[in-house]
């Protein structure tokens, strides 16, 4: 990766540590739309260590960020015209939240990196500002304990940095608080759509295989014409269950996702039947809901991984009851659709 | 905009009020102020707002707050039924959402 956001140094007892950019240049700004479009699922790392923001001496305060680039990218863009540290721990190359979930923003890699970093010689006084989902890792007592540093957990979204640096590190209860709002959840559904990878080729080629069986053996013509119609159909349930319930997540009725899938699947595939394109038969009717309800259900389950307030006891609840009934749905309306082949 | 929850009553979150100093950690750190202070203690005031992260737990000095926590994910949930253990993701941390 490139290094183009390091721009010269700032020299310390400890030796010289690179100064990075407040500012994203074209290379960020390309690259940040490639991670959110999960383009080659690519590493985006920035390395471990610390680095300096502006002109920080032995009283600046230290910022803790994860080694994913988007999560140092968004706070050196917060920390604009402040004098900083920021210190850079490996999480593997993955976000604040997620990292603090699986324990590698964790208070082992804190008091390590620390360690390392020599941040006792380089700063004078014992603060560390972390952002507050990392309090999901580490343990802030731990890390007082065993390195002297008192944790003080910042805003949930580095862009409040500057109001809570002004407010002598306050953070508002509404800085505190995680929303999901429209635009975040509209961020997250590029790499929803890209979850169903092959599949979205494979079982569409399926379909337009099976389309042409009939009662007077393999037709190419239905092939076409059915095989189109279905490939629509499925990619509409595909786009209301990864596009749909994620975009209009508080406004559709239920509080379990699968519930919200199914009822946008079905208003799609309903659109449809409006349109008298459902196929001619009753059963491919039928089986069109099966399938429709069975694949949004299913996708719009998976945004929990996704959504910010969802309770593993929840989602384990949720799923125990969905996960069968779609599966049977799907099948079920697959064999249904089969049969209204013959018919 | 409406805050967004999840089901009801499923939360395993529990708060030992015999423990509790009534430092505020708990209310710092919790994105969906499932915590107040009442009368110099911890109370638990928005149970089913609870994402069972952890992070009060993690950061209680007291010990006072059990909740089991994981990843909430269906992914994960997968995977570890798949597997046989525990949810667990194996995303490769891309995005914000992995889980
Ligand atoms: S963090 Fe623990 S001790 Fe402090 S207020 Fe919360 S429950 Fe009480
Ligand atoms: S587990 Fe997370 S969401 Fe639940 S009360 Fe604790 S900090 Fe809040």
């Amino acid at each position: 990766m490139n290094s183009k956001y390091i721009i010269g140094s700032v020299p310390t007892v400890f030796g010289e540590i690179p100064r990075v950019d407040t500012k994203w240049n074209s290379s960020d700004i390309r690259n940040t739309m490639r991670v959110r479009w999960n383009v080659g699922r690519m590493r985006y790392t920035v390395d471990p260590g610390l680095y300096a923001v502006g002109n920080p001496d032995a009283e600046s305060m230290v910022f803790v960020s994860a080694n994913f680039k988007l999560s140092f990218d968004h706070l050196r863009k917060a920390l604009h015209s402040l004098n900083a540290w920021i210190l850079v721990l490996d999480t593997k190359g993955i976000n604040v939240w997620c990292a603090a979930g699986k324990g590698t923003f964790g208070t082992t890699e804190l008091i390590s990196r620390i360690k390392i970093c020599a941040l006792l010689n380089i700063v004078n006084h014992r603060k560390l500002i972390l952002p507050q989902l990392g309090a999901v890792g580490v343990s802030a007592h731990e890390v007082k304990s065993k390195t002297g540093f008192q944790v003080i957990y910042g805003p949930v979204r580095a862009e409040d940095i500057p109001a809570f640096v002004a407010s002598g590190f306050k953070a508002t209860p509404e800085m505190r608080r995680m929303n999901f709002p429209m635009w975040e959840r509209i961020k997250l559904i590029p790499v929803e759509i890209t979850y169903g990878k092959y599949y979205l080729i494979l079982v569409p080629a399926l379909f337009f295989i099976l389309a042409g069986l009939g009662p007077f053996g393999y037709a190419v013509d239905d092939a076409w014409h059915n095989g189109g119609r279905s490939v629509i159909l499925l990619f509409a349930s595909y786009f209301a269950g990864c596009v749909l319930t994620p975009a209009l997540l508080p406004w559709v009725p239920f509080r379990r996702f699968a519930l919200k899938g199914l009822v946008l699947g079905w208003i799609v595939t309903s659109t449809f039947l409006a349109f008298d394109l459902l196929g001619p038969h009753i059963l491919e009717k039928i089986a069109w809901y099966l399938m429709t309800g069975a694949i949004s259900s299913f996708l719009a389950m998976n945004f929990t991984g996704a959504s910010t307030y969802t309770s593993l006891s929840g989602v384990q609840k949720e799923m125990k009851t969905a996960l069968p009934l779609q599966i049977a749905a799907a099948a079920a309306g697959l064999a249904a659709w089969i049969v209204a082949r013959f018919l | 905009m409406k805050t967004l929850v999840y089901l009801k009553d499923v939360v395993t979150l529990k708060l030992d009020a015999e423990k509790c100093t009534g430092c505020r950690m708990c209310t710092r750190v919790c994105p969906h102020e499932v915590f107040a202070i009442a009368e110099k203690k911890a109370v638990i005031v928005r149970k089913d707002y609870c994402m069972e992260c952890g992070a009060c737990a993690k950061n209680c000095p007291e010990g006072a707050i059990t909740v089991k926590s994981g990843v909430g994910c269906a992914a994960g949930i997968i995977n570890g039924i798949l597997k046989g253990t525990e949810p667990s993701c194996d995303c490769s941390g891309s995005g914000g959402s992995c889980c």
